[in-house]
């Protein structure tokens, strides 16, 4: 099957996956599982990532500020925007496309294995907006908020490097991260984070609704999806940037 | 009852049904028989919908589901259960929450009236402690017996397995057997039962098709098979010799029973 062919398909998915629920109280039960699957259960990676890249890149930034003519608050500003622009956003992302998306594809996938939509499919329920419409409202709705605590814990991260390191206190720190603040960092951020998130949820998807085969098939396809996924949300940061900045 | 005219279906050049056409009795095990590869999965499919079939009409109860809009098909395909070859059992969730599942969907009834159905079929299908097991927790046949519940818990028009006895014991299959019969006859129901199990075909067969390369070759009942001439099904249900020398002692008996 070529590109087409799968763009094709992935927006035929998209446009069947709009319809009334058949009962909005199983519907609303499926929501809140799939917002406690993708977003509590991606907290401790999101938490260890976001705090790591902001405290290597405080000491980083250091370490290449050789000049003794750059004021110290720079460091903080660099981590901050660093993080905001693109860590929070793209790198959590991107980890979130390897923990969420192979979760998303092979679920459907064993699902579509073992008959499971088929079941669903006989019982007059569409599968397409009971299965996959609750997984990317949930990711629309909690990988952002992600995005958001991962933007907090990494600035957290680079202020304590910095000041467990002698690189630069916590007030100098906290001068630098008010120094030419601009708040629409934080919006881009999150119009990432909103494009990431419908990414990492229906390209996974995608791939796992359409499983044919079996247990070999499932797990190359949850791989073609993490690898399909990590590659669109690439082309669109580089589209975003360009767009937008 | 279920009726369907000259169901062509091909998957690129290859013809999987070749103008098949029948009537699927009400109140009846209606089975469809064949080798594998005969396109006995493939109609069963085209009947419920997960293929649409390239020619030909599946009428249901004087409807016809051919032409039926997508929401037409929905509603109707709240009166078919299905039983699945390999159960298809939901693996998130429990045995009580797998078969409540169709009531939550589409009923609007409390929990105790829905728990009070659950434990009602359940015991239908002789499996009452099992209701907080997971689907791993459970063996092959509860498996089945519990998929039996789920397609059966909203009361429906037309039961369809695929290869109920697949992967089950002598003993373990005639249960399945028994129960699917039992239930087709208690409720009234249109089944369609997919098998390739001889103990099936002569327990429960009221109303057989059978199938070859995607034709019907032959239809009859379980007592039309032991004196039907056809080759190919004799060769297909009396494939061993004790099979044939278990036939050839049924004829003989028969012809005794006739002279008196």
């Amino acid at each position: 099957m070529n590109i087409i062919t799968h763009f094709g398909k992935y927006v035929i998915m998209l446009k069947g996956m709009i319809s009334k629920p058949e009962n909005t109280k199983v519907y609303w039960k499926e929501f809140m599982l799939q917002c406690n699957d993708i977003g509590v259960g991606s907290l401790g990676i999101v938490s260890i990532v976001s705090v790591f890249i902001g405290a290597v890149s405080a000491v980083q930034t250091s370490y290449q500020l050789v000049s003794p003519l750059i004021p110290k608050t720079t460091i903080a500003q660099i981590v901050r925007d660093t993080v905001i622009l693109e860590f929070a956003p793209t790198l959590v992302c991107i980890v979130l496309a390897g923990v969420v998306g192979s979760k998303i594809a092979s679920e459907l996938g064993n699902m579509r294995v073992s008959e499971q939509i088929d079941a669903l499919e006989i019982m007059g329920i569409n599968t397409k907006t009971f299965l996959i419409m609750p997984k990317i409202t949930a990711a629309l709705v909690m990988i952002p908020l992600l995005v958001i605590l991962s933007m907090v814990l990494g600035i957290w991260g680079g202020r304590f490097a910095g000041n467990a390191s002698g690189i630069l206190s916590y007030d100098t720190f906290d001068r630098g991260l008010l120094l030419d603040f601009r708040a629409f960092n934080v919006w881009f951020a999150l119009i990432k984070g909103y494009t990431f998130a419908f990414i990492i949820s229906s390209i996974p998807a995608y791939y796992g609704y359409h499983v044919q085969g079996g247990a070999l098939e499932i797990g190359r396809s949850s791989t073609k999806a993490v690898v399909v996924s990590c590659i669109m949300i690439l082309l669109s940061d580089y589209i975003l940037a360009a767009l937008l900045l | 009852m279920i009726e369907f005219k000259n169901i062509n279906k091909k998957f690129g050049d290859k013809v999987v049904l070749d103008g098949v056409s029948h009537v699927m009795e009400t109140g009846k095990t209606n089975l469809i028989i064949g080798t594998s590869g005969s396109g006995k999965t493939v109609l069963q499919k085209c009947l419920v919908g997960l293929f649409e079939p390239d020619a030909g009409e599946i009428i249901y109860d004087g409807k016809s589901f051919t032409n039926m809009t997508e929401d037409d098909r929905k509603l109707l395909r709240q009166q078919i259960g299905m039983l699945f070859q390999g159960s298809a059992l939901f693996d998130s969730m429990t045995v009580e929450e797998n078969i409540m599942f169709p009531l939550n969907m589409f009923t609007h009834d409390n929990f105790v009236k829905k728990l009070k159905r659950v434990n009602e079929v359940l015991d239908r299908v002789n499996l009452k402690e099992a209701n907080k097991k997971s689907p791993s927790e459970i063996s092959g046949g509860m498996k089945k017996r519990v998929g039996i519940a789920r397609a059966i818990v909203l009361n429906p028009k037309f039961l369809f397995c695929d290869e109920p006895n697949s992967g089950l014991d002598p003993v373990t299959s005639m249960v399945i057997d028994k129960l699917i019969k039992e239930l087709t006859v208690e409720f009234n129901i249109t089944t369609i039962v997919n098998t390739h199990d001889m103990n099936s075909v002569m327990e429960i067969g009221d109303n057989i098709l059978y199938m070859v390369k995607g034709k019907k070759e032959w239809t009859g009942n379980s007592k039309d098979i032991i004196f039907s001439e056809n080759k190919q099904l004799n060769e297909f249900i009396f494939a061993s010799e004790f099979l044939q020398d278990a036939k050839s002692l049924r004829m003989m008996e028969a012809k005794a029973i006739q002279k008196q």
